[in-house]
């Protein structure tokens, strides 16, 4: 018998079937989530006496179960963003240190303590968000209020602790890390190139950077901050001890009010009855798809500018 | 405003290592001066001294005198930002920023030096971007991408771009060395043109080149591996291709070594 010339080496099927087998288990994981999360949800959702998207009560327990993910949807998105808002410039500013700045020893030292500072448990940034912050912001948060009390956000009669400021204060520094370490990479990518071509000119160091490195990092750091923000939108442990738990929809971020939809999760689950966990359930799931349209809208921003970013470096 | 440089004994190191040694040289104003040598013989190192980017590397340092008219490019209180300002540059690679528009390309420099007029800046963008050879071919679409240019293109753009600031100098480190014959050809008659107003230094690797383009040719060369570089001898170009003093010239631009 002849063999052909042409034989097809040997470790290429069992390779080819590993590898589309690892795709495929992660679909098939992700597909059977999904599944779960919607077959309980849909008895409470069927049992909810009240309007799940607008109402702003949650008592899935009670006989007469009656809750709304509005408040929570609107507490999880405005402590993220305001966390997102507060970290993002330290965020570059820190990466831009570390890439450009600093003395190369220096700059390795610091870049481990970022990454360092992103493995600490959320418990830990969330006890000492109760124990030192909520104390402490106490001042600064009557200042804002005394004299910035016209901005909508710092108005209130009173200013409180355990508010959503204080809630993304901490989620801010809880991001910052993973934002600011994804950015410092993207930076460090920046082609030689291209930063000659502006100091050539004439720029400065800031000049070169707002020329060459930003542009080229912009698609990086839109995703360093979406990544921030999901990681923000999911945290649970830090949120759930900070936020007081009302079920309010305000801009006054220093007031006695907070909530999210994670931190709900975590102090209601217990001693959920199972309409109370099938509601509970459904939160999440819109949770899930408040970080998805997060997520595309993020690709989205970068996709628009392709046409310029296919850089030819 | 072209001007007169001035270089005495110029030591260039990178580290503790010292790339070129010695260098003393006069370059002309309005006229093109090639450098030629052997790969790591300190020639682009040198050019780039010239407009202190050699510095811009981690540990790399000068040593000695370049005189741009009368003016001390090395002086303790020389900014290199302004030095860069004075004399502009182009590189091997063609390097438009790739987020920029063709006319933002060219007007990156201008931004630089303070806010100008938009009508201002379509003026002298226009004036260099016809200047550089390459008006015609984008009129019609400025605000395109410039890294959607072809190679040649984005090398002329890149001009443009140097031009637009009106340095007194411009140096170009092998500026035709990734692009193909025709390309090579059209950035060759654009710098027989801008030697009316620019004091040109050239490097190149292709000896036609320095013959078809320079005024003026400097030979450099290297004792050794790990060697400073030095200059051998620099003279009208005609002279050195044709009745070379030295005989380390004559071997390499007979091509027997190099």
């Amino acid at each position: 018998m002849r063999r052909p010339a042409f034989r097809r080496s040997r470790g290429e099927g069992p390779f080819r079937f590993a590898t589309t087998g690892a795709g495929v288990v992660v679909l098939a994981i992700m597909a059977a989530i999904a599944v779960f999360l919607i077959v309980k949800a849909i008895p409470a959702l069927q049992a909810n006496t009240s309007s799940f998207l607008a109402e702003k009560i949650w008592t899935p327990n009670a006989t007469e179960p009656k809750f709304g993910i509005a408040a929570l949807a609107f507490g999880t998105v405005i402590s993220s963003l305001l966390a997102l808002i507060m970290a993002l410039p330290v965020a570059i500013g820190v990466a831009l240190f570390i890439s450009h700045y600093a003395p190369r020893r220096l700059a390795g030292a610091l870049g481990y303590v970022i990454d360092l500072l992103a493995a600490v448990p959320s418990v830990v940034y969330g006890l000492w968000g109760v124990i030192f912050l909520i104390p402490f912001v106490q001042g600064p948060y009557t200042f804002l209020n005394d004299y910035f009390g016209w901005i909508p956000l710092f108005a209130g009669d009173a200013v409180y602790g355990k508010s959503i400021m204080t809630g993304s204060i901490v989620l801010a520094i809880m991001i910052l890390p993973i934002i600011a370490a994804i950015s410092r990479e993207v930076f460090l990518q920046a082609p030689r190139a291209l930063e000659e071509a502006s100091l050539a000119l004439g720029a400065t160091r800031w000049e070169m950077i707002r020329m060459s490195v930003l542009p080229f990092g912009r698609p990086g750091v839109i995703s360093a901050a979406m990544l921030g923000l999901g990681r923000a939108m999911g945290e649970t442990i830090a949120v759930a001890l900070i936020f007081p738990a009302t079920f309010d929809i305000t801009f006054k971020v220093l007031s006695n009010n907070g909530n999210s939809i994670a931190a709900n999760i975590a102090n209601g689950f217990g001693e959920a009855t199972p309409i109370g966990q099938g509601a509970l359930i459904a939160s999440g799931l819109v949770l899930f798809v408040i970080t998805l349209v997060v997520n595309t809208a993020a690709r989205l921003i970068i996709a628009r500018r392709k046409e310029y970013s296919r850089a030819a470096a | 405003m072209a001007k007169q440089i001035e270089v005495s004994d110029l030591d260039a190191y990178y580290g503790s290592h010292k790339a070129i040694e010695g260098i003393t040289m006069t370059i002309e104003p309005r006229s093109v001066t090639a450098f030629i040598g052997p790969s790591g013989c300190g020639k682009s190192t040198f050019l780039r001294t010239l407009n202190r980017m050699h510095e811009v590397i981690p540990g790399a340092h000068v040593d000695g005198k370049i005189l741009l008219e009368d003016q001390d490019l090395y002086g303790p209180d020389i900014d290199p930002v302004s030095v860069r300002r004075t004399v502009g540059m182009v590189f091997q690679r063609p390097n438009p920023f790739p987020t920029m528009s063709i006319f933002d390309n060219v007007a990156a420099g201008l931004r630089l030096n303070g806010r100008i007029s938009k009508s201002e800046a379509e003026g002298i963008v226009e004036t260099s971007l016809k200047d550089a050879n390459l008006w015609n071919e984008v009129k019609d679409r400025l605000n395109k991408p410039g890294a959607g240019l072809s190679g040649g293109q984005q090398q002329r753009l890149c001009i443009a771009r140097a031009i637009a600031v009106s340095p007194a100098v411009l140096l170009m480190d092998e500026p035709c060395s990734a692009l193909d014959p025709i390309s090579t050809l059209a950035i060759e008659d654009l710098i027989a043109k801008l030697k009316n107003d620019y004091t040109i230094v050239i490097v190149t690797h292709n000896m036609q080149q320095a013959a078809r383009v320079s005024d003026r040719t400097a030979f450099f060369n290297l004792a050794g591996q790990g060697q400073p570089g030095k200059l051998v001898e620099m003279d009208e170009t005609s002279k050195i291709f044709t009745n070379p003093t030295q005989k380390a010239t004559e071997d390499y631009i007979t091509g027997r070594f190099g």
